[in-house]
């Protein structure tokens, strides 16, 4: 089977250096680990805003960025959704708007609304459709960008840490949310984070960072039944 | 070029000649130079601040010269490359069948060069701040380099643009000294900075006050309408 997501990169910024190497299934993927630590770069890489100095990485078996043959697919051609840690709703465009404009996959105006309503509805922001991003919370941005970064049919879904800037009882609200609605799309997604409770409940494979390395990967064991259950990380494997 | 109205009409509202006259040739050669200014203005802008290419400080500083300039040195110049022989005088005859300076068309173009360095500046700026992340999460949607310039760039950097273009539009429709060089006050070509000028030198004095309030509240007009545009929310 081949996997979503094949990580093999290097990249020097300055004094930092990050040297990573990892391949993501089905599923949420997170890379969890301190500020700095090369997560939220790691990202980047991936979705191809940055260009790594060696290295490929290769989405659903396309090879999207490999140095030493040159390729280097536009951000806009790797099929990837992105949802980012301010949300980053474009202010001038009504919460629809911003959906309608990640949609890739229909054509026609008209079509495209209803995919946007449609993502609307599963974060359960439908109701916010006709609302400028200013007028939203921070819980209510997320759902939004949650909806934009899934709209657009992606291989695959980045999350760059989309709870940091909510209080306690939003981010716990909208862990579920993110879980639920990223497993059911079946969307490989990539979330950092560097929140050890959140990455226990969102991942279900969580690799570890330290100072641009992986230190160790596990594998989160979760109930079959729908009722989620936290607390159930069981190391299987350490780099 | 003439009253955009008919006559009869500005006489019931009791609008002498004298006033709707240069009014209506500096408004017209100004909104027509605006256009031009507007669309050559912020492309060359977005190109400026988003591109990255080998003499784009020259490009800014040559375009942005005429503001650094006397009016009359921008007039001389003008009406030396476009009077005088030489290729843009043939080309203007093979053109138009006639050179170009003494008429409106002439003005159009004196105020075209005078205005747009505002424009191109305010645009270019205006651009340039926009906050790059919105344009890599628009990436990230899919959208093309053009699309990201359309949906994204240009609406959260509108108030710079409207700013520049009005700027631009005000700077046209005020020029004095580019316009008196290149037009020559012939009737046809007088705008309303020119027509203030002669009633000054020769009278009556009640036609230069008459003159200048009406430019008075059309810049007042301006720049309200400058601040209402400004808040506007989206495109």
């Amino acid at each position: 089977m081949t996997a979503a997501l094949e990580v093999a990169v290097a990249r020097q910024i300055g004094e930092f250096e990050l040297d990573v190497a990892f391949t993501a299934e089905s599923g949420i993927l997170v890379l969890f680990g301190p500020s700095g630590a090369g997560k939220s770069l790691t990202l980047a890489l991936i979705a191809g805003l940055i260009r790594p100095d060696t290295g490929t990485i290769t989405i659903k078996g396309h090879v999207v960025t490999d140095c030493a043959e040159r390729i280097h697919v536009s951000t806009q051609d790797r099929r990837i959704g992105m949802v980012f840690q301010d949300g980053l709703l474009l202010p001038h465009r009504s919460v629809l708007d911003n959906v309608v404009l990640a949609v890739r996959q229909s054509s026609g105006r008209r079509a495209r609304r209803e995919v946007a309503r449609s993502w609307l509805e599963q974060v359960g922001a439908d109701e916010l459709a006709a609302r400028r991003p200013s007028s939203l919370s921070g819980g209510e941005r997320q759902r939004v960008a949650l909806a934009r970064g899934l709209a657009g049919d992606p291989a695959l879904v980045l999350l760059d840490e989309p709870l940091s800037a909510l209080d306690l009882t939003v981010r716990r609200e909208l862990r579920e949310l993110i879980r639920r609605v990223i497993v059911s799309s079946g969307v490989p997604a990539v979330l950092v984070t560097h929140d050890a409770e959140e990455a226990e409940e969102l991942g279900d494979v969580v690799i570890a960072y330290n100072n641009g390395r992986v230190a160790g990967r596990r594998s989160v064991k979760r109930p079959v039944c729908p009722e989620p259950r936290r607390g159930a990380a069981e190391s299987t494997e350490s780099a | 070029m003439t009253a955009l109205v008919p006559h009869s009409w500005l006489n019931s509202l009791g609008i002498p000649p004298w006033v709707w006259n240069p009014l209506s040739v500096s408004l017209h050669a100004a909104f027509e130079a605006t256009i031009v200014v507007a669309v050559v203005g912020i492309a060359l802008g977005y190109l400026l601040a988003k591109g990255r290419f080998p003499g784009r400080g020259a490009i800014e500083t040559v375009f942005s010269l005429p503001m650094a300039l006397p009016p009359t040195v921008v007039g001389y110049y003008l009406l030396t490359r476009m009077g005088g022989p030489g290729p843009i005088r043939n080309a203007e005859i093979h053109l138009f069948g006639h050179p170009l300076t003494f008429t409106f068309t002439g003005i159009v173009i004196a105020q075209i060069v005078e205005s747009f360095p505002y424009c191109l500046r305010f645009s270019r700026t205006a651009i340039a701040n926009v906050d790059p992340r919105f344009e890599q999460a628009a990436r990230t949607m899919g959208l093309s380099g053009w699309r990201i310039a359309i949906f994204v760039t240009l609406p959260l950097a509108r108030r710079g643009i409207v700013a520049g273009v009005a700027m631009a539009f005000g700077r046209a429709l005020g020029d004095f000294g580019a316009t008196l060089i290149v037009s020559g006050s012939v009737p046809t070509a007088t705008t309303m900075p020119i027509a203030l000028y002669n009633a000054v030198s020769y009278g009556p004095h009640r036609q230069a006050m008459v003159l200048a309030l009406v430019q008075v509240s059309v810049a007042l007009a301006i720049l309200f309408g400058v601040s209402r545009l400004g808040k506007i929310r989206a495109w």
